[in-house]
């Protein structure tokens, strides 16, 4: 009785089975997966890009896997590598991609569409600038920049104009002093009730510093190669001493109190603050209320405007070139969602700019008093040639925490800094040249 | 061959046995062996190959070492620290609140669970929490300050605060099994030598010194070869309550398991990361065997 009871179940499940690779084997759907990590806006952004290709490309299917936090990306990635599953079409920080390069997880783009004439032609410089090894590796929807968020209404308190932000490094300097309130001793930073301007290395002041201040001191961060860390210079200990002092000297913010300068701003607990177009999201959706402006970066000393590009962006993996049908729909995919269109689609919805160059330099966007910062930005940005983004990012951190913590000098903090750093480009590319 | 019931019974007990045995050894002891393997190889888990490196791994682990600065250096000296100062003051700690718990009559088990319950609650759960406790301005530990008008302290954001800091909590939390493990080997303890030192008018010292100090032994070199090696894997509670889990400021908190997960996870290098493994376990090795050898001799 039992056992018939379980043949009969097994009949079912077979012809269940069966079925089933009937129905996958009637059509010849490619199906392929792309992968990023969780970010909201991103997610339904990339979700209608999807839905329009998959409309106009009826014989592939989409895979979409945006379930893995930012903090676990990464480590998915490599959890998922030798069990020999994962993406097709993944999503990397741009300063990921050497790394991956190195370890062999991408492929080059294919010349056909993605030839370097037509990257040049169309997309932002900072993209065009992102070739490495001879190849392209992996091409945006959307890039970003940074540039200055001020409160208005902490700066009408403090009886300075709402309206008008500042224009120069000497001005912030002032402005910050200005806004910052104290609950008691104003040498302490723990007193601190309200923050004028807090630098925070760990969010985008590393950027800010090794690819804006030293400049407009009249330095430069790296050799042009990019192989030589040149920024501990007297420029750069400069620029460096100028963005200490609003902690140690100032004594307008910290990164420690008030829930980080981040969150410090977004609560309105915090003046002026230096942060990318991705921030008007997180204010939107954290703290509507907030009255505050964006600005492009004030001009340094040496009266030039400069400011940090960075982008999230799009490569094809090992995975996919294994397989000619796979690499097909990978390239159609990566080609939908890196046009024009996209971009202006990925603007309206998450707030990043165009990658390609035509649709960020579009009036709207220029004259849109949040976007037009950042869009105008684009000109003058630079973005750094990372080997370990947070390993070298973990270096300025590491430098400015000598700084506050340890009361190091600005210099000496700065040379320890070059040193480490330097050893881990010449690390990456002595593994490479071998 | 016929087997008896009996044996019978013995065989099915094995087969049912072996199917945890077998979990056991594929999920623990042969990632345990690869991992020997990996730390012979540069190995990437993004890439397609994994070449062989023999014992590059370990030479860059010494040279790190050997240097003024470096995160593996600071991981291993701040490891050594946390046993150092973590496993005496947890001990001593908790044979001092056993003594108290087994001469109190009233309400004793709420106090002896007031004491465990910190063991039995989530890791993560009571860092966040110690986290907040350690806040500034708002923190409960810097609003008692200013309440007794003591100057305010940085706690986790000091680099000579941060380790002590994060230490507190992880010897609070471990205290509650500490103190289990002690009241049990003081209910061992027979009443009757207590009764002989009365009679022979022992002070209470003496009675400690004597009688319940080394009878406690077993207990104790038990505890010390566990929370030592509990010391020596630190990992959540540094993670949990560190500035993005990186185990700082300036690496002023990482552990040898910490880095050793950054080196995995975030910078791929598997390869590496095994080798510091691989010399954990014979640190932890070393020190179990060097533990038992000197202190489980036996006291009449």
């Amino acid at each position: 009785m039992l056992r018939s009871r379980l043949l009969a179940i097994l009949a079912v499940l077979i012809l269940l089975l069966s079925l089933g690779s009937l129905v996958g084997a009637q059509d010849d759907m490619v199906e392929i997966e792309y992968w990023q990590y969780n970010f909201g806006a991103r997610v339904d952004a990339m979700n209608m890009l999807i839905e329009q290709f998959e409309a106009e490309n009826p014989d592939i299917k989409v895979v979409h896997n945006s379930d893995i936090p930012y903090a676990d990306f990464r480590t998915e990635l490599a959890a998922s590598a030798p069990a020999g599953v994962g993406p097709d079409v993944v999503t990397l920080f741009y300063g990921w991609i050497p790394a991956f390069v190195d370890a062999g997880y991408l492929v080059p783009l294919p010349e056909d569409p993605f030839s370097e004439d037509f990257i040049l032609e169309t997309f932002s410089p900072m993209v065009a600038n992102s070739k490495f090894e001879g190849s392209y590796w992996a091409i945006p929807t959307a890039v970003r920049s940074l540039a200055l968020f001020w409160n208005k209404d902490i700066f009408a308190d403090a009886g300075l104009d709402p309206e008008s932000p500042p224009a120069t490094l000497d001005e912030l300097v002032e402005a910050a002093i200005a806004t910052t309130q104290y609950d008691g001793d104003m040498s302490d930073i723990l007193s601190i009730t309200r923050m004028g301007h807090a630098p925070a290395l760990a969010a985008q002041d590393h950027h800010w510093f090794r690819e804006v201040l030293i400049r407009q001191y009249g330095g430069a961060p790296y050799s042009d190669d990019g192989r030589t860390v040149t920024y501990n210079s007297e420029e750069g200990c400069a620029a460096f001493s100028w963005l200490a002092a609003f902690e140690t000297e100032h004594v307008t913010g910290s990164n420690d109190i008030l829930d980080g300068a981040t969150n410090a701003f977004v609560n309105g607990e915090s003046a002026i603050h230096v942060d990318g177009s991705f921030r008007l999201g997180t204010i939107a959706r954290n703290n509507p209320a907030l009255n505050y402006g964006v600005a492009e970066l004030p001009v340094g000393p040496n009266g030039e405007r400069h400011t940090f590009g960075s982008y999230w962006t799009h490569g094809i993996t090992r995975r996919a070139n294994d397989d000619p049908a796979r690499l097909e729909a990978a390239v159609k995919f990566l080609q939908f969602i890196t046009t024009p269109a996209a971009g202006t689609l990925w603007v309206n919805n998450v707030g990043e700019l165009p990658a390609q160059a035509t649709a960020a330099a579009d009036e709207m966007i220029l004259a849109h008093p949040d976007l037009g910062p950042f869009s105008a930005g684009l000109a003058y940005s630079h973005a750094t040639f990372f080997v370990d983004e947070s390993a070298q990012r973990q270096v300025l951190i590491d430098a400015f925490d000598n700084i506050r913590m340890g009361g190091m000098d600005p210099c000496d903090a700065l040379d320890e800094a070059a040193a480490l750093e330097q050893e881990l480009i010449d690390n990456f590319w002595a593994d490479r040249e071998m | 061959m016929k087997l008896t019931l009996a044996k019978k019974k013995v065989v099915w007990a094995y087969i049912f046995l072996a199917i945890p045995i077998v979990f056991f050894a594929y999920i623990r002891v042969y990632p345990a062996l690869f991992a020997f393997q990996m730390s012979l190889h540069d190995y990437n888990p993004l890439a397609a190959e994994q070449p062989f490196v023999g014992f590059e791994n370990y030479e860059r682990l010494f040279d790190q070492l050997g240097k003024r600065k470096s995160q593996t250096k600071s991981a291993f000296q701040n490891t050594i620290n946390y046993v150092l100062l973590g496993v005496p003051i947890q001990l001593c700690l908790a044979l001092a609140i056993s003594l108290m718990l087994n001469e109190i009559r009233f309400m004793s088990t709420l106090y002896r669970v007031m004491f465990f319950l910190p063991f039995v609650t989530s890791t993560i759960a009571i860092a966040w929490v110690f986290r907040m406790l350690y806040q500034p301005r708002f923190g409960l530990f810097n609003v008692i300050l200013q309440l007794v008008s003591l100057p305010q302290q940085p706690f986790l954001r000091s680099t000579q605060q941060a380790l002590p800091s994060v230490l507190a909590l992880v010897i609070w939390q471990g205290m509650g099994f500490a103190i289990i493990i002690f009241l049990a080997g003081l209910k061992q303890i027979p009443r009757t030598y207590y009764e002989a030192a009365e009679v022979d008018g022992a002070s209470r010292w003496h009675t400690f010194r004597y009688i319940t100090f080394p009878l406690l032994n077993p207990s104790l070199v038990y505890l010390l070869v566990l929370q030592t090696i509990s010391f020596l894997r630190m990992f959540a509670p540094v993670i949990a309550m560190t500035e993005q889990g990186r185990g700082g400021p300036l690496d002023s908190t990482v552990t040898v398991v910490l880095q050793t997960y950054r080196e995995a996870f975030q910078s791929f290098n598997m390869g590496y990361a095994s080798s510091l493994t691989v010399v954990l376990f014979a640190l932890i090795l070393g020190v179990t065997i060097i533990q038992l050898s000197v202190t489980s001799r036996r006291i009449n």
